[in-house]
């Protein structure tokens, strides 16, 4: 997929932050990745190091937060943990296409110095 | 290797183009060195150690430069009263010809642009404007996709007062455009019958996006060897909301109803 444009930005908004303020390196990243986004922590952590190098972000830590999908059963007001975007509620069987987690692509917070 | 995906493919600079290479302008996107040198400012150690650690909480969304682009062009679009359609499938499922067959069949009665997006060359580009489409070419060079900055470029070299409908045909690829939101106002899937009916399956994020999924070369569908009904079901499952058409943009059976789709869906533009 498009792991290294995401990454791109992911460190871009980090170094932003850490210049606003005030600090000269970035030590950590922390992301949070919904299962059904997409995209693979593997390729993103194979990114990182790339997009890193020569920054002030070199020799940072990526950490990344997995968010297990979840669907939304409208019969029994409930959400439950689900591997697609299609799927039966395992209560009521009703099938939910009421995504409400899983296609996250975030980046959390950034611990700088 | 693509910088992208990471797909093998080779390539250059994005580049968008409405003529011939020669004048393309170039986009400069991620591709840039980044040289940070001034970064590395000479600090005395007194100061380095005066710097402690801290944690800066953003909980931002990494396609948020690419939303809001988006949103830009989305706004920019509906002034103009333009239909927008962002056209995605696998590279061979019709797309040109589907894009072509539509603008020849609404003639004079909706004006249809088109943004092409290709890793390389202008061959699709270059079928539309001989059939007197006008049309801006994007060479995405290792870009896998469009995205919102790309199309807001390309989108300068039409003249968009002379147009009702902007077809973007999307780099042929089922996996990276699904996550870039263009400004559309419809996201059109196209599946051929001679890929298989169990795509949506394969590639739910497309499909799951996707407001209208059309079934090209249905004058095919005999000697593909094609499950019309295990088709459907699974387009179904993925995607329960979005619009059939079964067509061929080769003979024109079920052009009609799609055309007629689209005439609503520009005369619900135009009353906004």
């Amino acid at each position: 997929m498009h792991e290294v444009s995401i990454m791109t930005e992911a460190l871009r908004m980090a170094m932003d932050a850490a210049k606003s303020a005030g600090a000269t390196r970035v030590l950590k990243l922390r992301l949070r990745i919904g299962t059904l986004s997409g995209v693979v922590p593997e390729a993103l952590r194979f990114a990182f190091d790339a997009v890193c190098h020569d920054t002030m972000a070199q020799g940072a830590t990526l950490e990344i937060e997995t968010v297990p999908a979840a669907c939304w059963c409208a019969a029994c007001q409930a959400e439950f943990e689900c591997e697609n975007f299609f799927n039966e509620c395992p209560h009521c069987h009703d099938v939910s296409g009421e995504l409400r987690r899983g296609r996250e692509l975030e980046i959390a917070d950034v611990e700088t110095s | 290797m693509c910088q992208e995906c990471g797909c093998g493919s080779g390539g250059g600079d994005v580049k968008i183009g409405a003529h011939s290479h020669e004048n393309e302008h170039h986009h400069h996107g991620h591709e840039h060195e980044h040289t940070h040198s001034h970064e590395h400012h000479d600090h005395g150690h007194g100061h380095d150690h005066a710097q402690g650690k801290q944690t800066l909480n953003l909980n931002r969304s990494l396609m948020e430069k690419n939303a809001l682009l988006a949103e830009r062009n989305r706004g920019f679009f509906h002034a103009k009263k333009l239909l927008v359609l962002n056209v995605v499938s696998s590279p061979g499922s019709g797309k040109t010809t589907f894009i072509r067959e539509t603008a020849a069949k609404l003639g004079a009665s909706l004006r249809v642009g088109v943004i092409v997006g290709d890793l390389a060359t202008d061959n699709d580009a270059a079928r539309l404007r001989t059939a007197g489409i006008p049309v801006v070419q994007i060479t995405t060079g290792t870009v896998c996709h469009l995205d919102a900055d790309m199309i807001s470029k390309a989108t300068a070299q039409l003249d968009l007062d002379k147009l009702d409908v902007l077809v973007i045909e999307n780099v042929g690829n089922l996996v990276c455009p699904a996550d870039y939101d263009l400004g559309e106002d419809l996201r059109v899937v196209l599946l051929s019958v001679t890929e298989g009916e169990d795509k949506p399956l394969k590639y739910p994020p497309m499909f799951h996006s996707a407001n209208v999924a059309v079934i090209t070369k249905c004058d095919m569908a005999t000697a593909a060897g094609f499950n019309r009904d295990l088709a459907l079901a699974n387009l179904h499952r993925v995607s329960h909301h979005a619009q059939v058409f079964e067509l061929s943009s080769k003979t024109g059976d079920g052009m009609q109803a799609w055309l007629d789709y689209l005439a609503k869906q520009r005369a619900a533009v135009n009353g906004k």
